[in-house]
């Protein structure tokens, strides 16, 4: 209900006006009568819907009971809908892995850390670039908006990381994404159509700085947008492999991501390339199979877990004013 | 006589104070703007800070494509040679190939990712129970918060010949070594990942279709494939065509990373893009200057594109992005 408050927001006068325009709106409309025609659209579309669920489902489905199957029931096609041959073996290999858990740790420090650092960048500059009195701001938003669209390259950027003395260190991870143009043009839309201009005037004429009204009134106001760009920025940081390939060498410093790349993908690319290797391998190649599967889910459960978490925040007005902004 | 004199002095004396006020004024104006605005710029500083470090300096480095690196300079390159590195890419036997393979896998994403989101929003909108709705949703949403490489791992691992649970179905041939296969490989995997969350934003556009236009169109008797023909479909329109322009100014920019963790020596042929080859030659070579010419003919080919798409959607439609 709220991001459709949130729309119609936008435009304070008529607020009363639409907000039961717009209740009446949530009950979906539905047909007068039911035509044939229209009851075989309805079976044709069901059947998609549960055709494209199956198709994101299954594979995500497979790698959870593989990943507790017996790894040679899984290289000869036994396991389809249910785990096989129940087992921990490829976790208890994953628990005793060095490699992943310094990643693992890694990565949470980067993640918390730069999340931190994204946010306390980011909801200010949206704050102050939504103020309509704030005129340097039409300039200002140019010299972000540039930046979207065309920027330096890998190597000028290289040797900028290089010459701030960033390269093998963990602030290389923090410092270069700070702030993202796109989220605080998403913040900004959000506080220009959802806090009313009286709310400013009030807090005004209490006598309430810039300051003081962004603190104490605009931040507890925008728990959904903070929850959401916070989102963002931390899956941006748990999954970044990027950094970690081109600006680190040191091992110890490595995230998740490169450490799983040297897991999963590394030695499997000259198994793909290799052809029909899939049959002269022996338990080592099932076993290492069957890490991978438990990998894939220890890495990725943090995002699956923190997303239907925060999903009730993402409400559609948020990603409605990100596009007209 | 002194009438007239000191009339005339009164009225320089006054021109001269007139003067000095406005001169002062410009000033003032700036003093007033930054006591009443100054924490609003504190604000917002850092955020300028870390664009001007981490963006505007790395473009004042596209000075090295037209220089030779010299490590002492750093990154604003030592002695001027013109466009002596752009005619090495041009003239380099591999530059027709790069340029094709990434236009290829660049064009199958953005039509297939265009055209997917705003079918399967269709499709989700037309689910009248909310439960089932938001079940549907959030299943759709999850792929996409999978990691590049985990996505790469998984596609290896499904196709590996004869053990992956479809390279099985391919009997002994790999997939993934296949360069004829390359392409659809990203595109269908970048469509599993992404198509249900791209389609939140349309999802939002239908939500804010006015629930008089159904009544009136049912009314017309229009049935249900009319009414997504003729009612959601322009509906749609606005949002698509924004995405569209946004999407055209990368279509020399292949995400780096998934192209990069697909590459083998077998499919090479199909998979060095522009990316992939800036950090080959670049990162890997050392040839800093020859790479950045690289980065910047990519850049500029991107930016073109993205000029050319809001010219026309302009033109056309009057939908731009600036």
């Amino acid at each position: 209900m709220s991001n459709r408050q949130l729309l119609s927001s936008r435009d304070p006068a008529p607020k009363l006006k639409t907000a039961t325009a717009f209740g009446a709106r949530s009950r979906k409309p539905r047909a007068f009568k039911c035509t044939p025609g229209d009851r075989a659209v309805d079976i044709i579309i069901g059947i998609l819907i549960v055709l494209i669920l199956l198709a994101v489902m299954y594979p995500l489905w497979f790698i959870i009971i593989a990943s507790f199957s017996d790894p040679r029931s899984v290289a000869t096609g036994q396991v389809t809908l249910l785990p096989q041959g129940l087992g921990w073996g490829g976790y208890e290999l994953i628990l005793a892995d060095e490699r992943i858990w310094a990643g693992y740790r890694n990565t949470l420090i980067y993640s918390v850390v730069g999340t931190a650092v994204n946010l306390l960048v980011t909801l200010p500059a949206a704050f102050a670039m939504s103020r309509p009195e704030f005129k340097p701001r039409r300039i200002i938003m140019f010299l972000f908006a540039f930046t979207m669209f065309f920027g330096g390259g890998l190597i000028p950027m290289f040797l900028l990381i290089k010459q701030l003395g960033l390269l093998n260190n963990m602030w290389v991870f923090i410092l270069p994404g700070a702030f993202s143009v796109f989220n605080m043009i998403i913040a900004r839309s959000y506080f220009e159509s959802s806090l009313p201009e009286e709310l400013h005037d009030a807090a005004q004429i209490d006598g309430l700085t810039y300051f003081g009204y962004f603190a104490k009134i605009v931040l507890p106001l925008s728990t959904a947008i903070i929850a959401v760009i916070g989102l963002y920025y931390f899956v941006g940081h748990w999954n970044d492999f990027f950094t970690g390939l081109i600006y680190v060498r040191n091992q110890d410093l490595q995230p998740l991501q490169n450490v799983l790349q040297q897991i999963l993908v590394a030695n499997q690319s000259q198994q793909g390339a290799g052809g029909s290797v899939g049959q002269s391998s022996g338990q080592a190649q099932e076993f290492a199979d069957q890490i991978k599967f438990g990998v894939i889910i220890v890495s990725s459960l943090p995002l699956l877990v923190l997303y239907p978490l925060l999903q009730r925040y993402f409400n559609k007005g948020v990603m409605v004013g990100a596009v007209k902004g | 006589m002194t009438n007239v004199q000191t009339e005339e002095a009164v009225v320089v004396a006054a021109v001269k104070r007139l003067r000095a006020e406005t001169g002062s004024s410009r000033r003032k104006r700036l003093q007033r703007h930054f006591t009443r605005y100054w924490q609003l710029w504190i604000m917002v500083l850092p955020a300028i800070a870390f664009i001007v470090v981490f963006s505007y300096i790395p473009m004042y480095g596209i000075q090295l494509a037209f220089r030779e690196f010299d490590v002492t300079k750093g990154l604003t390159g030592g002695q001027w040679v013109g466009f002596k590195y752009f005619e090495q890419f041009f003239n380099n036997p591999q530059f027709g190939q790069i340029i094709l393979n990434t236009v290829t896998i660049s064009l199958w994403t953005l039509v297939m990712g265009f055209i997917t989101p705003v079918i399967m929003a269709i499709l989700i909108n037309q689910i009248g129970n909310k439960r089932i709705k938001g079940f549907t949703q959030t299943i759709t949403y999850m792929p996409h918060f999978i990691s590049t490489v985990v996505m790469v791992a998984i596609l290896q691992i499904f196709l590996t010949p004869g053990s992956g649970i479809m390279g099985r179905l391919f009997g002994n041939t790999s997939l993934l070594g296949d360069p004829a296969a390359f392409a659809h490989l990203y595109w269908i995997s970048e469509i599993w990942q992404h198509t249900g969350w791209n389609c939140i934003i349309y999802l939002a556009a239908l939500s804010s279709v006015d629930v008089a236009l159904y009544e009136a169109a049912k009314i017309d008797g229009a049935g249900r494939l009319q009414l997504i023909r003729h009612v959601d479909m322009p509906a749609l329109l606005p949002t698509a065509g924004i995405l569209l322009i946004l999407n055209m100014g990368s279509v020399l920019g292949v995400g780096f990373e998934k192209v990069y963790l697909l590459q083998n020596t077998l499919n090479i042929t199909a998979s060095e893009v522009i990316s992939t080859y800036t950090y080959r030659v670049g990162i890997l070579g050392n040839q800093f200057s020859y790479s950045t010419a690289i980065g910047l003919f990519n850049a500029l080919v991107n930016f073109g594109f993205l000029i050319l798409a809001n010219y026309i959607a302009k033109k056309s439609s009057n939908t731009s992005i600036f």
